[in-house]
């Protein structure tokens, strides 16, 4: 069994750093984190204060990309049923979905935020303060990615829906990573933490109980 | 009332008093029939009727309304979806699925030579014609080296020769003692054991 997760989340990550998907997200990230400064000008304190802030948001809009990708074209081909005839669980089949999202989506961010805090003029411990958020937050993002793209799987206009209820979602994750990024950041982090951990536990069971929902 | 089960023990398939509903639909009601190994059962019934949907009950993937269905513990499903990665080459999109199967290359090549895919192997699936489409469903289902083998329309699209050669697969297959329920409205060179006709129910209780 442990085989055939591998093999599915090693298939997953191999076909979205082959087409190219992954690195729609990085792009648009650093995109964003370049129009910022064009927008508010160049004033250093000014993109030092309000930079950390910017690059968790176009952070959360990049998560957004990818929804319309993630579930869909395997239930539209019926890879799932296939998996689920195999007997494999629509719980591990989301758990797996939710590892391999993360490993295409979660480091070629942290790339990008790395490159964009340049642009923001971010550097030393308000630096590694951004990355150790983002680095935690991730997870929690691809995990909110995941069910909500199993949520709308087989949906008209799924897309535009899943940004609508990706965002709100999103909003402590928001808080607490960016308010990490001030002086009082380190219990920040911890219930960033927290509530990364509860996503990624819940992710499996609820896009799992998607997944089941969508074949009746 | 709600009573499904499906247990490694057993050999054969087995429906008793089967329900399914779909939507707000009932399609069929108080189903019953056995395939023992080695047997072979055909079934039959108008568009929209239910077949399809007998066909992914019987592989788990939709629960019975009310009713028993046991069924051996390998299954291979071949419907309408291909489940194949179009981008990559037929053997790699097929090697995905002998990895879960626990299957080798060998086992690869066998199943695509069975389909008559051995020339495309190289070919990426995306460029496969219709019936060499239909032909690499076969070959994923023949892959999976399941006792049972639930077939829904195995021969849409296939030139003669194809069903010929479909022909001689589920017959091999049933030799082996497997299992085999297909629904088609194309003649299928094997003798079937059983002829399950599903019938529209009288009453279209979605439309009342």
């Amino acid at each position: 069994m442990t085989g055939s997760i591998a093999s599915i989340i090693w298939r997953d990550v191999r076909q979205s750093y082959a087409s190219g998907g992954t690195w729609l997200p990085v792009i648009f990230y650093l995109s964003a984190a370049t129009l910022f400064p064009f927008a508010v000008g160049p004033d250093r304190a000014l993109l030092l204060q309000t930079g950390g802030g910017i690059l968790w948001i176009a952070a959360l809009l990049a998560t957004l990309l990818p929804l319309d990708r993630l579930i869909q074209p395997d239930l539209e081909n019926g890879v799932y049923d296939q998996m689920i005839v195999r007997g494999l669980s629509d719980e591990m089949i989301a758990a797996a979905r939710l590892i391999s999202h993360w490993l295409a989506f979660g480091p070629p961010l942290l790339l990008a935020a790395f490159l964009a805090s340049g642009l923001m003029g971010l550097e030393g411990p308000a630096l590694g303060t951004l990355l150790a958020s983002l680095a935690i937050a991730t997870p929690a993002l691809a995990g909110l990615a995941v069910m909500i793209a199993a949520l709308t799987a087989g949906l008209k206009g799924a897309g535009a829906l899943g940004g609508l209820l990706l965002v709100p979602l999103a909003i402590p994750l928001l808080i607490f990573g960016a308010g990490s990024l001030s002086a009082q950041g380190t219990s920040a982090l911890l219930f960033l933490s927290a509530i990364s951990l509860l996503l990624v536990a819940i992710t499996p069971l609820a896009a799992g109980a998607a997944l089941r929902a969508v074949r009746e | 009332m709600s009573k499904s089960q499906s247990t490694g023990s057993n050999n054969r398939l087995v429906a008793e008093s089967l329900d399914c509903v779909r939507g707000e639909r009932t399609l069929f009601r108080n189903l019953n029939f056995t395939l023992e190994p080695g047997q072979a059962g055909l079934l039959t019934g108008p568009n929209g009727v239910g077949k399809s949907s007998l066909l992914r009950l019987l592989a788990g993937l939709l629960e019975p309304v009310a009713g028993i269905c046991n069924a051996p513990e390998t299954k291979a499903l071949c419907d309408d979806r291909l489940a194949l990665d179009e981008h990559l080459p037929l053997e790699q999109a097929l090697g995905f699925w002998a990895k879960l199967d626990g299957k080798d290359r060998a086992a690869t090549a066998g199943a695509m030579e069975r389909a008559g895919l051995s020339h495309l192997a190289e070919v990426p699936v995306r460029y496969f014609s219709t019936g060499q489409r239909q032909r690499a469903r076969l070959a994923r289902t023949y892959l999976a080296d399941a006792k049972l083998w639930l077939l829904d329309e195995p021969a849409n699209g296939l030139d003669t020769a194809s069903v010929e050669q479909l022909g001689r697969v589920l017959q091999s297959h049933l030799d082996h003692d497997g299992i085999i329920l297909a629904a088609s409205h194309i003649p299928l060179p094997i003798a079937f054991d059983c002829t399950l006709a599903l019938e529209p129910l009288e009453e279209l209780e979605a439309y009342s």
